[in-house]
């Protein structure tokens, strides 16, 4: 069976000779982000360990604005770069180990569009309930009281 | 022949029959569609845990202090170094595994014997750390005691290391008083046949109280996460008070029921997702070593061609991809 490999990584960047190499070059890719990753989880500098930006205030657009930018906002920017960088192993874990830069784009979609657009769908709605949740517990004149 | 089969005029073109419209076989197609379904059922048990944790965002469990241990290295806390490990054994047997489907291609059957074997090997190492990783869980750490409504307080004592005042935890079984009790546990070979009692803790709330007494020292830290993301530690009356007025259970070690650790949720957590996963890399070992004896017997090479090998891949990296997420939700995040 001859089989087609795309054979290039970080858009024709990085090109590679054979299937092979191609493999260990994307594992050396994903342990440097995963060292990356232990190593900014143990030293946690400081100055990720607070939001950028603070939430905007008042009006309908201030609201609108908080979703929209709510990673920023309400995420500290070293759990966003934890995100950042898991979806980025994810791709190439997707694309070169599972061979989905080589299929046909229309079986790529199929799989990958269904698949992100449920995922971020039900985050988005157990989340936002979560947070709400979390609302009704801590009012001031909640009706549950746990710390007892 | 004419007037029974119909002619759709569709013959010939991209999705007419008799032709691969998405290029790939029936069974790799199966094996994605498969892949996107239980690529839902981890991220249905992911988005749970974040509901969860969203709800008692002040006082989840900080990962760092509940995994820290590493095999060999007793007494010292080393978070994340142990998960890394795993985490790069499992990346690890992916490549192998994409090793072996790349020599399946090239038709070379003793390099497909020795990847398959290999990826066997590394998954075999993850399931027994992950195994590790449970019973460390499980037996636990400093202990605690669990109050009426359900919180934990932990010990520790202020030492200053490096002239900086740090909290360092202290084991319960280092302070608590052993009291003389008549309680004994209850078996069904001393009490009632038909009624069972779980083991008990392993010190009483009063037991634990004397000690705290006893030790000047010792404070009582709650679960709720202050300004600096450190658990908040009450003042020395406030801990004794906590411990005599709210007090409730002893607690050594998680289970579905409490977890010495924090939120009992999170244990139950714990265990679902990492259990599934680690289910899912069981299987993934089983079926390899199924195919990897097919190989051995020659059925992929008479057949003419290896596709099941690359078939069997794709579980075994996205068991890998699934892997990712959970070590970033549960040990990073």
């Amino acid at each position: 069976m001859a089989h087609e490999h795309k054979l290039e990584i970080f858009r024709g960047l990085l090109k590679f000779k054979s299937n092979t190499q191609k493999i260990w070059g994307v594992l050396v890719f994903l342990t440097i982000v995963t060292a990356v990753e232990v190593i900014l989880g143990i030293y946690k500098p400081d100055f990720l360990m607070d939001t950028w930006i603070s939430p905007f205030e008042g009006g309908f657009f201030a609201t609108l604005g908080n979703i929209i930018l709510s990673p920023f906002i309400y995420m500290k920017p070293l759990n966003l770069i934890f995100i950042i960088l898991t979806i980025v192993k994810a791709y190439y874990i997707t694309w070169d180990f599972m061979h989905m830069r080589d299929e046909k784009g229309s079986l790529r979609k199929m799989v990958v569009w269904t698949a992100v657009f449920l995922i971020c769908y039900l985050i988005f709605i157990l989340l936002q309930e979560g947070g709400y949740v979390f609302e009704v517990y801590n009012t001031d004149d909640a009706l549950i009281k746990r710390d007892f | 022949m004419d007037s029974t089969v119909a002619s759709t005029g569709t013959e010939g073109k991209t999705w007419g029959g008799g032709n691969k419209p998405l290029g790939a076989s029936y069974g790799k197609l199966m094996m994605w569609f498969f892949i996107v379904s239980d690529a839902l059922t981890f991220s249905g048990f992911l988005a749970a845990y974040g509901f969860s944790r969203f709800k008692f965002i002040k006082e989840w469990p900080i990962a760092d202090e509940v995994f820290t241990h590493v095999p060999f290295l007793h007494g010292q806390e080393l978070p994340m170094i142990y998960v890394a490990f795993m985490t790069f054994i499992l990346i690890m047997s992916s490549v192998t595994m994409v090793l072996a489907v790349d020599a399946g291609h090239h038709m070379n059957k003793a390099k497909v014997t020795l990847y398959m074997f290999l990826t066997i090997i590394g998954g075999a190492i993850f399931v027994g750390s992950q195994a590790w990783e449970w019973a460390t869980f499980i037996s636990g750490d400093y202990g605690a005691v669990q109050t009426k409504g359900g919180n934990i307080l932990q010990f520790g004592e202020y030492v200053s290391v490096d002239g900086k005042e740090k909290f360092k935890r202290i084991s319960i079984d280092e302070f608590a008083i052993a009291e003389e009790s008549a309680r004994a546990e209850h078996e069904r070979k001393n009490g009632l046949w038909f009624v069972t009692e779980e083991s008990l803790p392993p010190y009483t709330v009063s037991e634990i109280y004397n000690g705290l007494a006893a030790n000047e020292n010792i404070l009582v830290r709650n679960q709720i996460i202050n300004e600096e993301g450190e658990k908040t530690v009450l003042s020395r009356a406030e801990s004794l008070k906590q411990i005599k007025e709210n007090g409730q259970l002893v607690v050594k070690g998680a289970n579905l029921k409490v977890n010495e650790y924090g939120t009992s949720l999170f244990a139950d957590f714990f265990f679902f997702i990492t259990g599934f996963h680690g289910f899912h890399v069981f299987s993934g070992v089983v079926i390899n070593i199924i195919i990897f004896f097919n190989v051995i017997l020659g059925t992929y090479e008479r057949r003419g061609s290896y596709e099941m090998v690359e078939k069997v891949g794709l579980y075994w990296h996205f068991v890998d991809l699934v892997w990712v997420f959970v070590f970033t939700f549960f040990y990073l995040v």
